[in-house]
């Protein structure tokens, strides 16, 4: 099947980020920048499907900035086949909605029969782009899966609910986000990183696409941000004997942190 | 004059990187521990392609230049040098031999399923009595027919003796030169042969979780199709091995001095004394300082090593250089960091005591310091 996967750069989950000098924005300096986690299950599943039923494309399409080319290039190293990067610097001023506009309007003359992506972004977890994707397109959408299954015409999804699982079906060509636990992401090859170097990676502006740099525009703006408290220190709890630990652990949990 | 690695470059060692601090890390301390080769980490580094790096494509390689080679096994160095030896001279002794000097028959015998890192290959070359002193080798093949007689025994043979070899390259003397010096020719004797034992070494100091073999051959009759290139070839294949198994073992000293210093500059940061943190004083500092800078020289002697390499210049000095640079920058790297942790230095739980017991091998294995000497000496001519 000719799937396309949708994906995002994203601060590496485990960079100390910081408020950059506007007040309103994270530093980017000496950030290190790797694919959102969410997306590269949507990036594996894509190859799983087309593994197990021996052919097929992935095609992985991002909008963003020019740093971003190397996100992509990651999943190229993954094993997907060709990329396409909507490349623009006013989509460093888009929302959730803009970044839909631009990807829509990316995937719209391409032939697939499913499009992937993770459920959210773990920058801003808005998890708001995959469905506005499926609204533009006018294809039906399932956000958070576990488990994808392809049954004829139409994809069968497990999706993650509070406290439970919800199993839908819907019609083929369909948009599923990728929730955690729906595979294990693997790493990229040695010969997968030296493929990907010769594997297309197409890269396009808004205008290349029919936008303007107004059709993406943020409808909102971050007025400021400020960073999360410090965490207070911790409290060794002190005693003889386990059972005497045990009984000043429990009596600090309920007089002095009140939470039993 | 370019400094940069290339975007494939960088991406190996942000790959590999990930990971060994996914894959490896968590298991590193329980394996040395036990002093356990895992065939499961193995064949997970077989998965992403670890094994084959030089190898063209068509035998299943990775076809990688010889500076992502590098970094990569730097990467697994910097967080343990078990596994990067596991890859290290799988590469570089195992796969590169049967790449470089093996007829088309025996490379597509014996590289796919190399590659693949589901089978390692050893090179016995070391004896109990031949050590630096290659010349000394009383291993001995003789001709019987169409076979050959190999009688004789190696010694600490990397990836040689465990459930996933899957053969050895011997080295034995076949006979006298015309100058009257000992013939050597590389035969390719498979695991299972009648009369070939491979035995793996236990209570080692280091590289606890790689595996090592002594080899004992007793009339171990081989077709002379297994013979390594041709006969007589076996001092040459020999050196040029070892030319090239030295770059693997620098960038495991690269590695590990990396892995240690960036252990220490954590624990220098964090650890308190006198009311403030001990990196802010300047015997803790500029031992990490120097840490920092020798680390950075030894990287760029080790990639311009290899730099020559893929551009098909003479290396040969640099390599020795970069070998015996770089294990030595370890062995100063790893005394500092079990200095600044102090009594937790000397403690597992802190990792700095295996950085330190696993870099002494690199002065010794592939040619010791000493023999270094010898040969950039007379590379300058002295």
């Amino acid at each position: 099947m000719d799937i396309i996967v949708l994906i995002k750069q994203v601060p590496d989950t485990g960079a100390a980020v910081s408020i950059a000098a506007d007040g309103a924005s994270i530093a980017a300096e000496g950030l290190k920048w790797v694919v959102n986690p969410y997306d590269e299950y949507a990036v594996e599943e894509a190859l799983r499907i087309n593994e197990a039923a021996g052919g097929g494309t992935v095609t992985v399409v991002s909008a963003g900035e020019a740093r971003a080319a190397q996100a992509v290039r990651a999943a190229l190293a993954m094993g997907a086949d060709r990329g396409v990067l909507v490349n623009d610097p006013a989509l460093s001023g888009a929302d959730s909605l803009g970044v839909a506009k631009a990807l829509a309007k990316a995937v719209s003359g391409m032939d697939f029969g499913l499009i992937l992506a993770g459920s959210r972004a773990v920058d801003d977890e808005a998890g708001l782009v995959g469905p506005m994707v499926a609204q533009l397109l006018d294809i039906p959408h399932v956000s958070m899966a576990t488990t994808v299954s392809l049954e004829g015409d139409s994809v069968l999804v497990e999706a993650a609910t509070d406290g439970g699982t919800a199993v839908v079906r819907a019609p083929l060509p369909a948009l599923v986000t990728a929730e955690k636990g729906l595979n294990e992401p693997r790493f990229a090859s040695m010969m997968g990183i030296m493929k990907a170097k010769k594997k297309p990676l197409e890269e396009k502006d808004l205008s290349a696409l029919g936008l303007s740099a107004e059709d993406v525009a943020a409808k909102s703006a971050v007025a400021a941000m400020s960073p999360p408290p410090a965490r207070p220190p911790g409290k060794m709890i002190s005693g003889d004997t386990p059972e005497q630990l045990a009984e000043n652990l429990a009596a600090a949990l309920a007089d002095e942190a009140k939470v039993i | 004059m370019d400094y940069e690695l290339t975007r494939e470059q960088q991406m190996i060692r942000d790959e590999v990187r990930r990971f060994a601090e996914a894959e490896i890390a968590p298991v590193a301390l329980e394996l040395d521990e036990k002093e356990e080769f895992s065939v499961e980490l193995t064949k997970k580094m077989g998965e992403i392609g670890l094994f084959g790096a030089m190898v063209s494509e068509e035998y299943g390689g990775q076809a990688m230049d010889y500076v992502s080679y590098i970094i990569a096994v730097e990467e697994l160095a910097r967080v343990d040098g078990s596994q990067a030896a596991t890859v290290a001279a799988g590469n570089s002794l195992g796969i590169a031999p049967i790449y470089y000097f093996g007829n088309e028959e025996q490379k597509k015998t014996y590289l796919p399923k190399l590659c693949t890192g589901e089978y390692l290959w050893g090179f016995g070359l070391t004896e109990p009595q031949a050590g630096s002193d290659a010349g000394g080798t009383q291993t001995i093949a003789e001709p019987d027919g169409d076979e050959w007689v190999i009688n004789g025994s190696k010694i600490f043979i990397t990836n040689a003796a465990c459930e996933m070899t899957l053969g050895v390259t011997v080295q034995a003397v076949t006979g006298k030169r015309g100058d009257g010096r000992p013939e050597y020719t590389c035969f390719l004797v498979e695991t299972g042969t009648k009369g070939f034992t491979a035995k793996a070494m236990h209570r080692k100091m280091m590289w606890r979780a790689s595996n090592t073999g002594e080899l004992f051959f007793d009339n171990v009759r081989v077709h002379k199709d297994q013979i390594l290139g041709k006969q007589g070839d076996g001092f040459k294949q020999m050196l040029e091995t070892l030319d090239g198994g030295r770059l693997s073992i620098g960038a495991m000293g690269l590695g590990g001095a990396q892995g240690a210093y960036e252990l220490a500059l954590k624990y220098a940061k964090k650890r308190k004394q006198f009311g403030q943190p001990i990196s802010k004083f300047q015997a803790v500092a500029f031992k990490l300082a120097d840490c920092a800078m020798e680390i950075e020289c030894a990287r760029n002697l080790m990639y311009k090593a290899c730099w020559l390499r893929d551009s098909g210049k003479p290396y040969e000095k640099m390599a020795a250089m970069a070998k015996l640079y770089c294990s030595e920058v370890m062995s100063r790297v790893v005394d500092h960091a079990v200095q600044i942790h102090g009594g937790y230095g000397l403690m597992k739980e802190y990792g700095v005591e295996r950085f330190y017991r696993d870099q002494k091998l690199l002065e010794i294995g592939e040619g010791t310091s000493e023999v270094q000497r010898i040969v950039i000496s007379r590379y300058i001519g002295c």
